[in-house]
């Protein structure tokens, strides 16, 4: 690594803004942490936290009575839970996908958003575990998935999806928050040396692990930091493909298409973008960080929104296709239902907002616009959600014996659960952007001109 | 003749990056080992200046990777085929297409926790108490500041050598710490 010949310092248009310095940056950021609790951020944290009570209420409830509370019947037998999980677990793949695979490509401009994004795919993940751990009915039995030895001499299915879901989600939350905590160290020292009070220091002091910066500290940290990026590349590719096989390997008309794990992987990054776009916008007004995430951060995210969208567009048009030239009449009858059947009004919700909508990004101005990127960002979430929603219950309720069929309706449940895991996953951001670091202010030094060893004698020639 | 105090380390600061790559190659050059350069972030050409190898973290990693994917096929075949072998829709009772999945999981999440615990561990992390921590000017490091820092363990390390040797290669604020 440190033999090739870096170009990455030199740009036309600089990644930072405002002429800053190691110290303005490490004072920009730190001091957003140490200041006193606004009364926005309070405000806030009670709104989601009351949320996220909405959730753990529903959650008992559940638990106590049954997923019969749910509007889940026969054939719908997988309603909202499995949608949310889906959503969550797609959402999580931006952060992964900027810390990762921009790090691996050496996309510099990564660094001024790759620690909330990665913060946003660990509390996504989260989110997401919640919905499989309740959706099993019987919460008491969820060691069951763990393959450790019971008392009835029995061990999991490997031969099911389902259990691969459980192995590629509990690892990739497990490495992302890995990843993340890696990236935390150097930032957790910058706030260990600047804290006064002497309980903080102890802390913080704690968790940065006693860093000291050195660079035969910084060697194997960076390949550790290169080897963790490399190792999450792929699962910005595994996660999602494992989770659509749980629809891909079944039989059902609509589910049963080989085109499930690109498409579910390419949802997932457009819907993770605009989650991350969301929350970055907010974050960008609240703590003023325009200079440190410049509208060109902002343009270079719509483009991947573009991109991705288009990519989700084609494997929707894709899906017909198929149906279509297969001859197979259950798959052109379901993708027929779907378009113009008792859940049309989903399907062009989810066709508008994430195939007509997008294509606003066309335009330079508009990418650069940001009451445009944040009305955008908004409806993709909603066409993502609504996405996961057709695909499962739109091929559910139309099965093969049409004296089966019924209509699924969620009860005030299903909808105090989607919108409680809102709660908890704002919960947990808003507590993440009050006491961690969230721009990676090593990572952000590193970029800036000055940090080139080679700059110094530059400039004196000035 | 005892002492009170015991010299454990001298530290120097320097100007920016580039002044403290020519300081860690005159440090190198002196033939100091027990040395380090610290800065708030890693510098290009610091591991060429300082004659570091590269870090075996890589070779380790591999090695667990490796072990842990073929552990898992094993596993999943063992379980599946010979402690409690289950016919499911006619499928083969050691199907390792589909084990690959779960195997490939394992193998991600050992490799994982395998890096960072191998890192910390190969940088003497987690360490709290350390004699650099003594300076209040080190703070800095994790600011903007960039030091040298020479540790008493060093064969060549002479306490008072040592800080003129860091001063005429444009060290400023230089600190002998003791214990």
């Amino acid at each position: 690594m440190s033999k090739e010949v870096d170009t990455g310092y030199d740009y036309q248009v600089p990644l930072i803004t405002g002429n800053q310095t190691f110290s303005t940056i490490t004072d920009k950021i730190s001091s957003i942490v140490e200041s006193k609790t606004t009364k926005e951020w309070a405000l806030l944290f009670g709104l989601a936290s009351s949320l996220m009570m909405v959730m753990l209420g529903s959650i008992g409830y559940l638990i106590w009575e049954g997923i019969g509370i749910w509007g889940v019947n026969n054939p719908v037998g997988w309603g909202w839970a499995i949608v949310n999980f889906v959503f969550w677990v797609g959402i999580g793949h931006a952060g992964t996908l900027i810390s990762a695979v921009l790090f691996l490509f050496r996309q510099k401009w990564r660094t001024s958003i790759n620690r909330f994004a990665e913060a946003m795919t660990i509390f996504a993940v989260i989110c997401a575990l919640v919905f499989p751990g309740i959706h099993i009915g019987r919460v008491w039995a969820v060691y069951y998935f763990f393959p450790i030895p019971n008392q009835m001499d029995m061990w999991p299915n490997f031969r099911s999806p389902l259990l691969w879901d459980f192995f590629a989600v509990g690892t990739y939350f497990t490495v992302s928050l890995l990843f993340w905590y890696t990236g935390l160290i150097p930032d957790l020292a910058t706030l260990r040396d600047r804290a006064k009070n002497s309980l903080r220091k102890k802390v913080l002091a704690i968790f940065a692990l006693g860093w000291r910066g050195g660079n035969k500290q910084w060697k194997h940290y960076e390949l550790a930091y290169l080897l963790l990026a490399g190792l999450s590349t792929p699962l910005v590719l595994s996660v999602h493909s494992v989770v659509s096989t749980d629809f891909a390997t079944s039989v059902i008309p609509g589910w049963h298409t080989t085109i499930f794990p690109p498409y579910f992987v390419a949802g997932a990054i457009f819907s993770g973008f605009a989650m991350v776009m969301t929350l970055a916008l907010i974050a960008r007004r609240v703590y003023h960080l325009e200079h440190i995430l410049t509208l060109t951060h902002l343009e270079n995210m719509n483009k991947i929104i573009l991109t991705t969208g288009m990519m989700v567009g084609y494997a929707y048009s894709m899906e017909f296709f198929i149906a279509w030239y297969s001859g197979n009449p259950y798959e052109s009858f379901i993708f027929v239902e779907r378009a113009f059947g008792q859940y049309a009004w989903a399907y062009w919700t989810m066709i508008t907002c994430n195939v007509f909508i997008p294509q606003i990004f066309w335009s330079r101005k508009m990418r650069r616009s940001i009451p445009v990127m944040f009305v955008i960002s908004i409806f993709v979430n909603i066409g993502m959600w609504f996405e996961r929603f057709v695909i499962i219950v739109s091929s559910l309720a139309q099965d093969f014996l049409p004296s089966s069929w019924d209509y699924f309706s969620p009860t005030v449940w299903d909808v105090a659960l989607m919108v409680g895991s809102f709660g908890l996953f704002f919960t947990l951001f808003l507590l993440f952007i009050r006491h961690l670091p969230m721009v990676a202010m090593a990572e952000i030094k590193g970029v800036l001109p000055q940090a080139n060893p080679h700059h110094a004698h530059e400039g004196e020639t000035h | 003749m005892e002492k009170q105090k015991k010299a454990v380390a001298v530290l120097a600061e320097f100007k920016d990056p580039a002044d403290l790559l020519h300081a860690a190659e005159k440090v190198n050059e002196a033939g100091y080992k027990a040395y380090d350069c610290h800065s708030p972030f890693p510098i290009h050409g610091m591991d060429d200046a300082m004659g570091e190898k590269r870090s075996p973290l890589g070779w380790i990693v591999g090695t667990v990777a490796f072990i842990a994917f073929l552990g898992m096929m094993a596993f999943q075949g063992w379980t599946s085929a010979i402690d409690y072998p289950l016919i499911l829709s006619g499928k083969p009772l050691f199907s390792y297409q589909t084990f690959g999945v779960a195997s490939w999981a394992v193998m991600v999440l050992t490799s994982a926790i395998t890096a960072v615990v191998v890192m910390l561990g190969l940088n003497g992390l987690p360490r709290l108490h350390h004699p650099l921590f003594y300076s209040d000017n080190f703070g800095k490091f994790s600011d903007d500041g960039f030091f040298v820092s020479i540790e008493a363990k060093d064969p060549l390390f002479h306490s008072e050598k040592t800080q003129q040797f860091l001063e005429s290669i444009g060290g400023k604020n230089i600190e002998l710490l003791e214990e």
